[in-house]
């Protein structure tokens, strides 16, 4: 295992100890964290490993959400519901990215960016099965009061967490990683050396579709009513790409800290500034971007002190 | 000696532009061809067609007695199909390694990236790389990108190499090298198909040549016979090659 890799799963390990520190307010912000970070985590397959830039995540996890909502409805038990979504999350993906990843570029981003309003036009006009506009309530999975279900909800977001942190891990030190580098390097080398770059990109988009749409389950069962325009919301499209590229495109690690200090930031200048707060998040990602442009994991500690040597 | 490759009126149009026409040919194992003709008679788009990367608008393309016209670009490579681009295309953030051990690992069933890195060494060796291994791609002079093109269509173990202008940009020295290391593979047993501007080199390497003038094959033959085709001389030599050459007997 590599150092990245370990302070990687370190990292994780001191988030599931934050029940110890907190109540329902740190139980809900940890949960998000835990589920932000799963989505930089799944955008970093597809738009960090393989180079497209996918705007899917939120169509898959509003998917995920109303699958695992409807499920529950009928009175399958949550992990079984989680599961399946997840599962179908994964299936979904593979199709369609057969057909979608044959875009490049903006081509694709913008096929991608679609299918989260072909998802929520379904949603809306299927009525009878997921309530249209009106939204979907889910039944309530414990009820054995508010902060242990928060904290059950918390752990959950976090188990997904690890799982998708180790599956990128794998996949990172894997034939298939090796693969989608080779593809975002140079595709048509790629092809020429013998790689089946539509199955390697069918795969990735199905991974980074799955982790997104039990996220989305988790989402629901939690939060116990959803509707098309909180869990299709295209800012959970967008918010991946900038933690992603806040942290370091393409290292698991530096995406988490990214999601990490992403929630940080929205947390923060949501309190402080709540008259303008998209202006100065916004205005704070730019200026990240700008002088730290290959991310915080770019960040050294020797970076600092080094320039004094030639004073 | 037994056929490996048969092309059977290959044409190809990009639209209006008719890239190949009826182009037959045949080409036997161990064979050493030279693909010549002016820019844009079409040679790199017949390797592209066999490769599959343009499929042929018509004809029948026959490898090792499969038909092949329809395959995809990566099963062209898994049948052992292999080429070199002429403007080279490396793997820019990996080192020369991985860029060999990718070739290796994709194009072998049940290949291993530990496995491949190993072979990978041992190709990179031979094209004289084994110095660079560590170093990234990007970082590489032309001459050596050239090499590790080389290095990545032999990791795949082709039956049939393309080689699509090697020398194209290389000084006197690297030419000299690289036809070196063709004439290795020659005598190793691979069949090539080398598109060459560098007629020193064609008439040094090959044991047949080919010449595509406007997407039609005008000559096909003998290196020596070849290049005495008044239609060949008219498309693509020129006179003053022709004289040059009489007079050198």
């Amino acid at each position: 295992m590599t150092r990245v890799n370990l302070a990687l799963l370190i990292l994780i390990a001191c988030v599931a100890s934050l029940p110890l520190f907190g109540g329902a307010y740190a139980l809900r912000v940890g949960t998000i964290a835990c589920m932000y970070a799963v989505f930089a985590l799944s955008w970093n397959i597809v738009g960090g490993f393989a180079g497209y830039p996918s705007f899917a995540t939120a169509a898959f996890f509003g998917f995920g959400a109303y699958a695992t909502g409807i499920l529950l409805n009928k009175g399958v038990p949550l992990s079984v519901a989680v599961i399946g979504s997840l599962v179908m999350c994964f299936l979904l993906a593979a199709a369609l990215g057969t057909v979608l990843l044959r875009l490049r570029g903006h081509y694709f981003a913008i096929a991608s960016l679609s299918l989260v309003e072909v998802f929520r036009e379904m949603v809306n006009n299927a009525t009878d099965l997921t309530g249209g506009g009106m939204g979907l309530n889910i039944p309530l999975a414990s009820g054995s009061g508010i902060l242990a279900d928060a904290t059950f909800f918390f752990y959950a977001m976090w188990a997904l967490l690890l799982i998708a942190a180790v599956v990128v891990m794998i996949v990172s030190a894997s034939k298939l990683g090796f693969g989608l580098n080779c593809i975002r390097q140079n595709e048509t080398a790629s092809n020429m050396v013998g790689l089946n770059s539509t199955l390697y990109k069918s795969v990735a988009f199905g991974l980074s579709a799955c982790f997104v749409g039990a996220a989305g389950g988790i989402y629901a069962a939690w939060v116990h009513y959803i509707d098309p325009s909180d869990v299709f919301d295209i800012l959970h499209s967008v918010k991946p790409i900038v933690m992603a590229l806040m942290g370091g495109l393409g290292s698991p690690l530096g995406v988490v800290c990214g999601a990490f200090v992403y929630l940080g930031l929205e947390e923060v200048v949501w309190r402080n500034y709540i008259q303008i707060h998209s202006g100065v998040l916004g205005l704070l990602i730019i200026m990240l971007l700008l002088f730290l442009p290959h991310g915080l994991i770019s960040l050294r500690s020797g970076m600092f002190w080094r320039k004094a040597k030639h004073v | 000696m037994s056929e490996i490759l048969h092309l059977s009126n290959i044409s190809r149009h990009f639209s209006g532009l008719q890239a190949l026409r009826d182009v037959t040919i045949s080409l036997n194992k161990g064979e050493v061809l030279g693909l010549i003709g002016p820019n844009g008679a079409g040679k790199t788009t017949l390797v592209n067609t066999i490769c599959g990367v343009t499929p042929a608008s018509s004809g029948v393309v026959t490898f090792d007695g499969k038909d092949i016209t329809r395959v995809k670009t990566y099963q062209a490579a898994r049948l052992g199909l292999s080429r070199t681009f002429q403007i080279v295309q490396p793997f820019a953030e990996y080192t020369a390694l991985d860029n060999v051990a990718a070739a290796a690992l994709f194009s072998q069933p049940g290949e291993s990236l530990k496995s491949a890195r190993e072979e990978a060494r041992a190709h990179l060796a031979f094209v004289g790389l084994d110095a660079q291994a560590n170093q990234f791609a990007a970082t590489l002079t032309l001459a050596m990108r050239k090499r590790l093109e080389l290095a990545k269509a032999l990791a795949m173990k082709p039956k049939l190499l393309f080689l699509d202008e090697v020398n194209a940009g290389l000084n006197s020295a690297e030419v000299e090298r690289a036809t070196k290391l063709i004439h290795q593979l020659a005598a190793g047993g691979i069949t090539i198909v080398m598109i060459e501007h560098l007629m020193k080199v064609v008439l040094n390497v090959c044991t047949r040549i080919a010449v595509l003038h406007n997407g039609q094959l005008i000559a096909d033959g003998q290196p020596r016979d070849v290049i005495k085709n008044p239609a060949v001389v008219d498309a693509y030599l020129g006179q003053q090659y022709a004289q040059r050459n009489a007079a050198r007997g």
